[in-house]
């Protein structure tokens, strides 16, 4: 990217801070802007207090969702963060018309989060180590995987590949992007490919898996990661609940889908609460870094 | 062959075919205006006929792909290949049968096949999910992407799935990862692979073993990030609208020829696989064989990266 651009585009950014409010999460019932109902303990929360808290409840501990650039503020060093691919828009090559159209679904998703799109990805320090990072967040379509996603997830891949960095990604998602059809779906095996040449190169992987993370993300570069953590109670998961209720016509176990079970069965390192993220992805990148001994075991 | 499933934008033609022979039973030796009425109805028969087949949409095409007459990925085996030898089991958990996994020879070719494996009666659609695998259904066809990597010998995968099996165990062991690693690992097999959507492509589950170097669609296969079901009740908000997510997800051959996803649709007969499965078979042959053909003098590194390539240029974007 031209020098120029790069610098219209870290102007545009419009990101919020940690500390600031951010636009209605949606699992957040959200009154006057000033109160928050907390919608697993239902305790009414004073939102500045929910800020300083990392967006966690201090009645129950439930993780609010946060946007990317919360996700940036809250891992990465102070003023490390550089993005790139910051230009990057979604197309709309199927002219998918439904009950709203994927054009404008686009426009309402860039004015609510002041992002192109539902990832960004950078240049960042975390405890003083370079890596490639990014975040996905979840008020753009549901985070969903469409083009654009998964041309930054995997150009973030390529570049940390280049320049033999470790990568983490922070993910949410509800999965394939269905308004761009089929080339959402190829999405899955591009990144797929892009994160297994990084892993041939001998290079790190961290995924932080946070609520929601599922379908064609869950099913692809989110999980190919070296080693994964997961944010208490996030749900993470292939199928969503309302279609495995509906396909095996039983009720759902308690606590089915979530990070606790999902350590239970095997299928996540650690369950790391909000305000140990940064620390933990700190000591594990201190541990996963690249030798110089070419091939190994597969 | 025995027609005993009709498809909806079939029952006209159905209905007017019943018709017809009700009055053919007739003795119209006497009643000239009958034989007329008869003929005029049989000339009939033919313009739907043709105009029925000739004018499918996707969501018709969805039907034919659904078929239970439809060829499977066994008839292909069977039809196709010499020397078969199935592979069983994932080493870990079970052996799933939704995945066929073996070793064959197509016309002196020695390959590797992976497939979709739905049933052909109840109680085969039973032991083998209705085609939808597990996890532990992934890893098998894993185990068999290594070994082919390991021999050398190309793989040739037929997709015909509704979808990865969605239920509880299901999550438990993985099917998320199971089908990533999948993806990962077919990205990076030094051999050529050769896809062929037979009958539903559906979603990840399909996808899984669904990329490589070649990649072939029959005319009447779908291939999709989702139902037309599925999209028409969440993007829709209205069940009866899966005609039109049908053709706006732009999930048949032709179209994904149009948006550089597939690389040949094999035309089928009028009415769907069904109505000549040999002459299907015959076309599939020897489509395959030409890909597996031409694919066979490339360098291993560069079949890899020419597949990498092939995949990193998939997607719509701007500036």
């Amino acid at each position: 990217m031209p020098l120029a651009d790069w610098f219209s585009a870290r102007e545009n950014r419009r990101y919020t801070r940690l500390d600031e409010t951010p636009q209605a999460p949606a699992s957040a019932d959200v009154a006057e802007g000033v109160w928050v109902k907390c919608d697993n303990c239902k305790h009414t929360l004073y939102e500045g207090e929910l800020a300083d808290n990392m967006w966690v409840c201090r009645h129950c501990g439930r993780h609010f969702e946060l946007t990317a650039p919360q996700r940036v503020e809250l891992l990465t060093d102070e003023g490390s963060f550089v993005e790139v691919d910051a230009e990057l828009t979604s197309a709309d090559p199927l002219e998918f018309v439904a009950a709203k159209p994927y054009a404008a679904s686009l426009d309402s998703a860039k004015a609510k989060s002041g992002l192109n799109e539902a990832v960004i990805t950078g240049r960042a320090e975390i405890g003083g180590r370079q890596v490639v990072f990014g975040a996905m967040d979840f008020r753009f379509i549901g985070a969903s995987m469409g083009s654009v996603v998964g041309e930054k997830i995997t150009r973030a891949f390529e570049l940390a590949t280049a320049e033999r960095l470790p990568i983490v990604l922070v993910t949410a998602s509800g999965g394939a992007r269905m308004q761009e059809g089929m080339l959402s779906l190829m999405q899955m095996a591009k990144t797929s490919a892009a994160a297994q040449r990084h892993a041939d190169a001998g290079l790190a992987y961290i995924a932080v898996l946070t609520d929601p993370t599922y379908g064609g993300v869950t099913a692809s570069f989110a999980v190919l990661a070296d080693v994964m953590v997961a944010e208490p109670g996030a749900r993470i998961g292939f199928a969503g609940p309302l279609l495995v209720e509906q396909t095996i016509r039983q009720k759902l176990p308690r606590g089915f889908q979530t990070a606790e079970s999902m350590l239970k069965h095997g299928m996540v390192d650690e369950v790391v609460p909000r305000g140990a993220l940064k620390d933990h992805l700190e000591t594990l990148l201190g541990y996963l870094q690249s030798r110089t001994v070419a091939g190994g075991v597969r | 062959m025995a027609r005993r499933y009709v498809m909806d934008f079939e029952r006209p033609l159905f209905e007017l075919e019943g018709k017809l022979a009700e009055l053919r039973k007739l003795d119209v030796s006497n009643n000239p205006e009958l034989a007329a009425e008869i003929e005029n109805l049989a000339a009939e028969l033919e313009r739907l006929h043709e105009s029925t087949y000739r004018n499918l949409d996707p969501w018709d095409r969805v039907q034919i792909s659904r078929h239970p007459m439809r060829p499977k990925t066994e008839h292909y085996l069977e039809a196709l290949f010499t020397e078969v030898v199935e592979v069983h089991g994932d080493r870990a958990f079970g052996d799933d049968e939704a995945i066929f996994t073996g070793l064959a020879t197509l016309d002196g070719r020695r390959v590797a096949v992976l497939g979709h494996n739905k049933g052909t009666d109840t109680k085969s659609n039973v032991a083998r999910n209705f085609g939808s695998p597990h996890p532990e259904g992934y890893r098998k066809a894993m185990r068999v992407m290594r070994m082919a990597d390991k021999f050398g010998l190309p793989i040739v995968t037929f997709l015909d799935t509704a979808g990865a099996y969605p239920g509880i165990e299901d999550e438990e062991r993985g099917q998320a990862l199971a089908i990533a690693e999948s993806l990962a690992l077919l990205s990076a097999v030094r051999v050529p692979v050769v896809v062929v959507g037979i009958g539903e492509g559906g979603s990840g589950g399909a996808l899984a073993i669904g990329f490589g170097d070649r990649m072939i669609m029959l005319e009447n296969a779908y291939y999709s990030v989702i139902s037309p079901e599925m999209c028409s009740n969440i993007l829709y908000k209205d069940p009866a609208q899966a005609r039109t997510a049908a053709s706006c997800l732009k999930m048949v051959g032709s179209d994904l020829m149009e948006l550089g996803i597939v690389d040949e649709v094999v035309p089928e007969p009028l009415g769907g696989a069904h109505q000549d499965p040999a002459a299907v078979f015959a076309a599939v042959g020897s489509v395959v064989g030409r890909a597996l053909d031409e694919l066979s003098g490339i360098d291993p590194e560069e079949m890899v990266a020419a597949r990498y390539r092939r995949l990193r240029a998939i997607g719509a974007y701007g500036p």
